[in-house]
């Protein structure tokens, strides 16, 4: 069946391998455009559909003409950046978490 | 158009230095496919119904186990769900999911068809569940996905990655 995927991780889509690719360079969690803005999202998705049509090869990436709010230009630094004041905050969550899950303490 | 382009996020580093952050001591091993499957349409766009794939559930947790596992789920694009179980891992301090069309796109399909775009659109969408367990997906979640998208007698599939 013909697929095309939407999304906004980059490397690991295409370390992945996915037949078509539309690239929207935005903040996890809206590939299908900015929030509330209907009309980028409807272009989003006609490019999205176009590839369906135009791609003649797997692994073929589009990416979207749309870029992230020009008010925030530092988004692509934060997601999951680690600043050495976080580093004991994380472990004692991953202490949690294998706790709870029954796994073997840290070593 | 694009005025703040740089280099893409690099995800798959900024993961694993997290999880060493965490006190794991492997790497996630993301999937990783030699040969992608590649098929043409069999029809032009214009005459195509599609489907639509997304990560995200009804926010009632319907489509939870008793044991609170996501599970493949369906819902009716003409009554979607009021809200969304969106406790995947996207970018809480850059954007919100307060949108559903932003992930969700069924008025944006919606206008494609009426502009004669695509010929139609699915009367269900699906969620497939992200997993940790790359055999769950391609031997669990996938095929019934792909039977779903049969049963709707789709011509093509759209996916949204949250």
């Amino acid at each position: 069946m013909p697929t095309v995927v939407i999304g906004s991780a980059r490397d690991i889509v295409e370390h992945c391998g996915v037949p078509r690719f539309l690239f929207s360079d935005f903040p996890l969690g809206n590939p299908c455009g900015h929030p509330w803005d209907h009309a980028m999202q409807a272009e989003t998705l006609r490019l999205a559909a176009g590839l369906l049509e135009t791609a003649t090869a797997p692994r073929t990436t589009l990416r979207s003409p749309f870029g992230w709010k020009p008010e925030d230009p530092d988004w692509r630094d934060r997601y999951n950046r680690i600043r050495p004041e976080d580093r004991a905050r994380l472990l004692a969550i991953g202490d949690e978490r294998r706790r709870r899950r029954g796994q073997a303490p840290r070593t | 158009m694009d005025e703040g382009a740089g280099p893409p996020v690099p995800y798959m580093a900024r993961t694993r230095a997290y999880y060493r952050a965490l006190g794991y001591d492997n790497d996630y091993a993301w999937a990783l496919h030699d040969d992608v499957p590649f098929a043409r349409p069999g029809k032009p766009l214009s005459a195509m119904t599609i489907g639509l794939v997304v990560t995200t559930g009804p926010g009632d947790g319907s489509h939870r186990d008793a044991q609170g596992r996501r599970r493949v789920w369906s819902g009716l694009v003409d009554s979607p769900p009021a809200s969304f179980d969106t406790d995947l891992a996207w970018d809480r301090e850059s954007t919100h999911t307060e949108d559903r069309e932003s992930f969700l796109p069924l008025d944006a399909l919606k206008r494609l068809v009426a502009e004669g775009v695509i010929g139609a659109l699915a009367p269900r969408f699906h969620l497939v569940p992200t997993e940790y367990s790359q055999p769950k997906t391609t031997g669990r979640d996938a095929p019934e996905i792909l039977k779903r998208l049969w049963e709707d007698e789709v011509d093509a599939a759209i996916l949204t990655a949250l």
